[in-house]
């Protein structure tokens, strides 16, 4: 299929696991919704990963939720939601008459309640399943799952035995054990890791001292956290055998490409969104275009590439 | 040099005709116009002119000298007009972002998203107007003074302000043959004491359909306790926080009262224009 700005004819396709797209291009979930279907066709993205869906419905956080920083920003939105209910009658039919895979991300305070909503959303249409096992506002002081490998294992088992359809498990940053976490994802059965989520944050108003976030503390997000989001991405790949999908602060095809070559097989795309919307669809179109000028004919050819330097003797 | 506005290329989808762009204008002039406010004027592509007034765009700020801008700021259209390709933004310097706008000089590009959210409304028995507003709210009110002229309607703005020279879009107003009452804090005629009265003797003379508001919390609370008091509906633009100005992010909602219940909504997709009625500040 040719570019819709460049022309290109380049096979952008990558696989994750079974699930097969056709460039590595996605929304990270929370920054996408139908409302960007205003800018540009969805269907020139990879997959479409949904905000966080909660069984219930949820207010989210009081306002200021978001909070303005250098090169990003901090959030604590508060995973307002609909409830599954909605997801099911209303966004499920929505989602469905696009072509690209349809990733639904779930979260919940408890194993139980998680593992129910996992269930309930395994249903025709959907893709896959991003476990948001790392949201750091959901609970008080940021706790996630995903900050210790051993509640990373029990809620990816719980899950795993809910759902035949691929599981993605989406990592934290905000953890001290990265590469245990991950390992203890895979082998609790998950299909790829999704490396990672905003990292928690604070910023306060020096003339009222008073916190900038309603929530107090939030996730900080853009290209400010893109070393961090990337060194992960880099460790993951190197310690797990399941897909990678990086996620933070990715901007611009550079980004991308150092991802990719960091070893991530995909690349999720948010706070970005927001200060442009139109940066997922150039990002495909640029992607295409610098594999035909340096005759790269598979993406696969760039993932994983990175060359690690030998160590030298310091004397 | 000069170069031709133009809208990002995207990938339109079959049949369907895509609602905003990401524009990349060009700055005509950017100049105060009094001691607090400046008027920013782009040459702009004709796919992000199709603007209703109340509407408005998310602004990508240039960095100001020390400062780091980073999210896109929300500005109401000032003007729009399609056939001289003209966009219109007024504005006062008060943070970084807007501190980034006045740095704009002619022939600058400068990239815009929009038309957002949802517009005024001029119901067909909304015969006679009334626009009560205060400061640079006065700016998102501007565009419904042509509108109303080009429906045919009566408009009677009431413009308030510290100062009286500091009255916005006054000259605007009456060029569009609009009635125009500026009050002021100086003689005190702002105060929603003096105001009351005002607007009543209009309302006794059958001369108020309907209010169009925007940029003050007491006005607003005046416009409610009068519309409930006489059964005068009205439309109100509201301000908050944002991220995205599409509706994806979910930052900028605000509480809406609807019958007896507590809603949420999102500034930038639901609004920014809302029922005088369910407004609450």
């Amino acid at each position: 299929m040719r570019d819709f700005i460049t022309g290109s004819t380049a096979d952008l396709s990558v696989s994750l696991g079974d699930l097969r797209l056709k460039n590595p291009i996605m929304p990270a979930s929370g920054t996408f919704s139908e409302d960007l279907s205003d800018v540009f066709d969805l269907d020139v993205l990879g997959a479409h990963v949904l905000k966080t869906i909660m069984h219930d419905t949820r207010a989210g956080n009081p306002t200021p939720r978001v909070c303005d920083m250098q090169s990003g920003m901090l959030n604590a939105i508060g995973i307002p939601s609909k409830g599954f209910a909605y997801f099911r009658d209303e966004m499920l039919p929505y989602w469905s008459a696009y072509r690209a895979p349809l990733v639904v991300s779930i979260s919940a305070h408890s194993l139980d309640d998680f593992a129910r909503l996992c269930a309930e959303v395994s249903l025709p249409g959907v893709a896959a399943i991003e476990a948001n096992i790392s949201c750091p506002n959901i609970e008080a002081d940021g706790k996630a799952f995903a900050m210790r490998p051993d509640t990373t294992e029990q809620v990816m088992t719980r899950l795993r035995a809910e759902t035949d359809l691929p599981l993605w498990a989406k990592l934290t940053p905000n953890t001290g054990e990265p590469v245990d976490v991950a390992r203890a994802a895979q082998a609790a059965g998950a299909d790829a890791l999704v490396v990672a989520n905003t990292v928690l944050g604070m910023s306060i108003d020096i003339t009222t001292r008073t916190p900038r976030l309603g929530n107090v503390m939030g996730g900080m997000s853009g290209p400010a956290i893109k070393p961090i989001a990337l060194r992960m991405t880099y460790q993951c790949a190197q310690a797990c055998d399941i897909p990678v999908i990086g996620c933070g602060g990715i901007s611009t095809l550079e980004d991308v490409l150092e991802f990719l070559i960091a070893g991530a097989r995909a690349v999720q795309v948010g706070t970005a969104t927001f200060q442009s919307p139109t940066t997922m669809a150039r990002l495909v179109s640029e992607l295409g275009a610098w594999m035909d000028t340096n005759n790269i004919r598979s993406v696969d050819e760039i993932i994983g590439t990175v060359q690690a330097p030998e160590a030298g003797v310091f004397e | 040099m000069t170069f031709t506005p133009t809208v990002l290329p995207v990938p339109a989808p079959q049949g369907l005709s895509l609602r905003c762009f990401e524009a990349r204008c060009r700055v005509i002039s950017n100049t105060p116009v009094n001691g607090e406010y400046r008027l920013l004027v782009l040459d702009a592509p004709a796919e992000v002119l199709d603007c209703q007034p109340g509407q408005f765009f998310q602004l990508l700020c240039p960095q100001p000298e020390g400062e780091t801008p980073f999210l896109r700021r929300p500005m109401s259209i000032y003007g729009f007009d399609a056939a001289q390709g003209r966009l219109e933004f007024l504005y006062k310097v008060t943070g970084a972002g807007t501190r980034g706008l006045a740095t704009l000089r002619p022939d600058d590009a400068f990239n815009v998203l929009g038309p957002l959210g949802q517009g005024f409304s001029m119901q067909d028995d909304w015969q006679h107007l009334m626009l009560v507003a205060r400061g640079v709210g006065l700016a998102t009110l501007a565009p419904l003074a042509r509108m109303a002229q080009e429906k045919g309607r009566k408009l009677t703005a009431i413009c308030s302000a510290r100062r009286p020279e500091l009255a916005m879009s006054v000259d605007l107003f009456e060029s569009y043959g609009a009635e125009v009452i500026v009050v002021h804090d100086q003689n005190a005629s702002s105060t929603p004491e003096a105001l009351r009265p005002l607007i009543e003797a209009r309302i006794a003379a059958g001369q108020v359909d309907a209010f169009y508001t925007c940029g003050s919390a007491r006005l607003l609370r005046l416009l409610q306790d009068l519309g409930a008091k006489h059964g005068i509906p009205g439309e109100i633009a509201m301000e908050q926080q944002m991220a995205c100005g599409l509706g994806m992010c979910q930052a900028c909602v605000r509480q809406f009262r609807v019958g007896d219940r507590l809603i949420q909504r999102r500034v930038c997709r639901e609004g920014p224009v809302f029922p005088i009625e369910e407004a609450i500040v």
